[in-house]
């Protein structure tokens, strides 16, 4: 790397006047780390929200990585473009995507005079200054801090009833009792996870009624879709070898599964309930938006009875519960492929 | 030494392990079950159940009639038409905050010059703002929006535009560094100027993998669009929260499946383009 960057510098130096050749030579230069490029790319997905357990899933099985880093990955690997040319079928492209977002915004018809006139602006600056200061009296703190606990918990059970359900449906889904209940259950999964947690959480405050039990029965649901998904292809690409042992030697089909897979797939089960877990918190801070209680439940009501300031306390407390989890889990995750190294 | 390990095996070498984990998983889980309000018994209350009951059955027939599905046909326009103005706005936030951020681009790194320290604080600066923008989940900028600009699509453009122009600002960034930046480099060590140097040297490599993040984030802004309107942003959640508020039950079941729909179409074609920019 260090003697690329040298001889680079050195092509630039020795030939000061030639810029733009340079910059074509620097535009065709292909990049000397291919695979290293991929790895890289699957870094930056999984810095984001895709594949927050990647790491777990590459020492696993690639064919489990979600779809989404070994897309990018892939397109990281494909070939560099070529040389700056006419390309009609990129300008196409170019105009249908413009055209889709010209579209888009005519059909808002969003009135952006409207929103940058002198007399909205006043009005937004006067409802953002409105929630300064925030309210730190030491009663509202501690109903901050209760709503947070309840977020905690809410994300918490939710997490905890969908590992147990996933696990569940993951049996079957993993082709454990023939390919009919396969179909169904993936089918079963399938409307579970594309259910958005709102959705559920609004119809579960119907089923149960206001309060942090209907957010916890609504992650519970959308997190049961994704997690048996993920648990059934981690129990498909189990190593048969020992349970098969178990069953060779006259062990039932349940002492061979527990004994048998369920260790070897422990760690990986726990390592995506721990990543989900990870994103309900953010789910649950905002499920009170329709009555399922915690964090979003208090701004909410605090908006919608124009306390600002309560509000901006809440928003607060929602931010640095997500920076702190962010935190957390990035130097878990650090300390974990340390440990599996 | 037999009947010493027979012994040994009746009582569980393992029981009292297994005992302090039980015991320390129900004290931590007593009070999350508290806290959450953990009443299973309160789903087969006869109240809830009557509630939950008539609304379910009214979910058979959807309702299909022409006028309700007309409107279907508008608020999911209204949805997709929200996630691509989202995002084009949060390139127009994203795309000059990553140029500011991306550390190989620096000029002043190079050697040492004046203009150091600026450089480190702008850069700080750029990170700050983007970690602001996309902390604060995309829903609640709508539903403060919908108070500073009122009902409607803008609000949730908005929102979408803040949040994700703050994703895709600091992934832009990391991309761009994660790729060869040795070209980047030759050019600002030969006198071009910054600009140049980011579409000569950064971009070739690293577009691919823009353009399919854009895309990937352009799927996660339609799933957003979609729950806006429970905040009253517009789209098709708006029109979900007024059925499920009127408890009709026939509504929400057409909506519902236009939701799926919708999902497992922004899910098809992003993965299509994606595999098409492959």
């Amino acid at each position: 790397m260090n003697r690329g960057d040298q001889h680079m510098g050195q092509t630039g130096h020795q030939q000061p006047g030639g810029a733009a050749g340079d910059m074509a030579l620097a535009a065709r230069a292909e990049p000397v780390g291919r695979t290293e490029s991929v790895g890289r790319a699957e870094h930056v997905v999984r810095a984001e929200h895709v594949g927050r357990a990647a790491q777990v899933e590459r020492s696993n099985n690639a064919a489990a990585v979600r779809s989404e880093s070994a897309v990018i990955a892939a397109s990281a690997a494909g070939s560099a473009p070529g040389a700056a040319g006419f390309c009609l079928s990129c300008w196409l492209a170019s105009l249908t995507l413009a055209g889709l977002v010209w579209a888009s915004f005519t059909y808002l018809k969003i009135d952006f005079g409207g929103l940058v006139s002198a007399e909205s602006r006043g009005y937004m600056w006067k409802f953002f200054v409105s929630f300064f200061p925030p309210n730190l009296s030491p009663e509202f703190l501690a109903k901050t801090f209760w709503g947070t606990l309840e977020t905690l918990a809410i994300s918490g059970i939710g997490t905890l009833l969908a590992a147990v359900a996933g696990l569940l449906l993951a049996l079957p889904a993993s082709g454990r009792l023939g390919s009919a209940f396969r179909e169904i259950t993936r089918l079963l999964l399938n409307v579970l996870r594309s259910v958005p947690e709102l959705v559920w959480a609004a119809l579960m405050v119907l089923a149960a009624g206001l309060g942090p039990f209907a957010g916890a029965l609504a992650l519970a649901l959308h997190t049961t879709g994704v997690l048996g998904r993920l648990f059934a292809e981690t129990l498909e690409n189990a190593p048969p070898e020992p349970a098969r042992a178990l069953t060779d030697m006259g062990a039932g089909a349940g002492i061979a599964f527990v004994y048998g897979t369920l260790p070897n797939v422990t760690a990986q089960l726990l390592a995506y309930s721990l990543y989900r877990w990870e994103m309900n918190i953010r789910m649950a801070a905002i499920l009170g938006f329709v009555g399922a209680g915690g964090l979003g439940q208090l701004l909410y009501f605090h908006l919608s009875i124009f306390q600002q300031a309560e509000a901006s306390t809440v928003i607060i407390a929602m931010l640095l519960l997500v920076v702190l989890v962010d935190g957390v889990s990035s130097y878990l995750r650090r300390g974990f492929v340390r440990a599996g190294a | 030494m037999s009947a010493l390990s027979a012994t040994a095996h009746e009582r569980d070498p393992d029981a009292r392990r297994r005992a302090t984990q039980w015991l320390i998983a129900i004290v931590v889980l007593w009070p999350l079950l508290v806290w959450s309000e953990f009443k299973p018994w309160v789903l087969f209350d006869t109240r809830n159940l009557s509630a939950m009951g008539g609304f379910l059955a009214g979910f058979l027939p959807p309702d299909t009639s022409s006028e309700f599905l007309g409107l279907i046909a508008k608020a999911t326009l209204e949805t997709l038409a929200m996630a691509t103005a989202g995002i084009a706005l949060a390139l127009v936030i994203a795309c000059p905050l990553a140029f500011l951020m991306t550390f190989s681009l620096s000029i002043s790194r190079i050697g040492p010059g004046p203009g150091r320290w600026r450089g480190e604080g702008v850069r700080a600066a750029a990170r700050l703002l983007l970690t602001l923008l996309r902390a604060i989940p995309e829903i609640v900028w709508a539903l403060m929006f919908v108070r500073a600009v009122g009902l409607g699509p803008s609000a949730g453009v908005l929102a979408i535009a803040i949040t994700y122009g703050g994703m895709l600002g600091k992934v832009y960034a990391e991309i761009l560094e994660s790729n060869d930046t040795r070209p980047a480099r030759a050019l600002l060590e030969s006198g071009s100027g910054r600009v140049a140097a980011l579409f000569y040297g950064l971009v070739p490599n690293a577009i691919q993998e823009l353009a399919s993040y854009t895309v990937y984030r352009w799927e996660c802004a339609v799933r957003a669009s979609v729950v806006m309107g429970f905040v009253g942003a517009g789209g098709l959640g708006q029109l979900m929260d007024t059925s499920m508020k009127m408890l009709n039950g026939g509504e929400a079941a057409s909506i519902l499946v236009v939701f799926l729909l919708l999902v497992l179409l922004a899910d098809a074609v992003s993965a299509f383009l994606r595999k098409l920019l492959a």
